[in-house]
């Protein structure tokens, strides 16, 4: 790392809440380095899939276990790290999402989305014995982009209605 | 953001108006709850209006295709209407597009249905 290179790391609960968390500070971290809307949603949504994926997959939604998250930006990418307590898992054996046969799954979805919208990815094993999820966004060319937050819309209502 | 969702009938289809994130946790236990009344009520030609939905995940995704089978298993039909953007290029690179019958207009929608 050069010297100018920012770290935030910080250790989530295994809990839904710790998505959104993880989500946002991501994004906060996104938009101060110049990501325009449209990234910072990718990179929103690919820390929101690592978690998911230490969350469920990882730690097996066991409260006692932990998700580890580091953020660090450099001066030509920021690098999103995803570490859980499971056992690991070898990507290879991920099933491709896309294959005609897997397109009715309900899961299996989330590592495809993280590589398809990060320029880098990989799992290797972690420092607990679980996965560690490693991506990275190469920075914006300076004066390319502007920053820019997630556009968030509101909707209607109606009867009979049912909230979340 | 909290996800919504009310519906209202269009003759034989029942048209479901939703509004928020379709995530992990609340909103994906929303749309699975929703779908699932409807097909207890014996709603079985459902029609998902998303234009509000500025969010999906993979769990979304999961319980959207979930809610896909389940109504085909009852001899219904799922039809997603008013894709935002976001949404649109998800299903496209997941090839969801090749499994859901995506609509831009409610009209031809709802006479879509057998």
């Amino acid at each position: 790392m050069s010297p100018e290179s920012k770290h935030l790391e910080v250790t989530l609960e295994t809990h839904v809440e710790s998505v959104n968390i993880a989500e946002e500070m991501c994004l906060r971290v996104a938009e101060a380095a110049g990501f325009a809307e449209e990234e910072c949603y990718r990179i929103g949504m690919s820390v929101r899939e690592g978690v998911i994926n230490a969350f469920h997959y990882g730690n097996q939604e066991r409260p006692e276990k932990k998700i580890y998250l580091a953020v660090e930006l450099s001066d030509s990418k920021m690098t999103i790290h995803v570490v859980d307590e499971g056992k690991g898992f070898n990507l290879r054996e991920v099933p491709d999402p896309l294959a005609e046969e897997n397109l009715l799954s309900t899961s299996g979805r989330g590592i495809f989305l993280m590589r398809a919208f990060m320029d880098e990815f990989n799992v290797v094993p972690g420092r607990t014995g679980g996965a560690e999820i490693i991506m990275s966004k190469n920075l914006p060319a300076p004066g390319s982009q502007s920053p820019n937050g997630q556009g968030k819309s509101g909707g209607g209502s109606a009867t009979p209605s049912q909230e979340a | 953001m909290t996800l919504r969702a009310t519906y209202r009938d269009a003759g034989p289809v029942t048209v479901v108006d939703m509004s928020g994130r379709i995530t992990l946790g609340d909103g994906s236990a929303l749309l699975r709850k929703t779908l699932l009344d409807l097909l207890g009520q014996k709603r079985t030609r459902i029609l998902l209006n998303l234009a509000d939905v500025d969010y999906i995940d993979s769990s979304g995704i999961g319980e959207l295709v979930s809610g896909y089978t389940s109504v085909n298993s009852h001899g219904g039909e799922l039809k997603l209407l008013h894709l935002t953007k976001k949404i649109h290029d998800l299903l496209q690179i997941t090839r969801l597009f090749t499994v859901f019958e995506v609509h831009s207009d409610e009209h031809t929608a709802l006479r879509s249905f057998r």
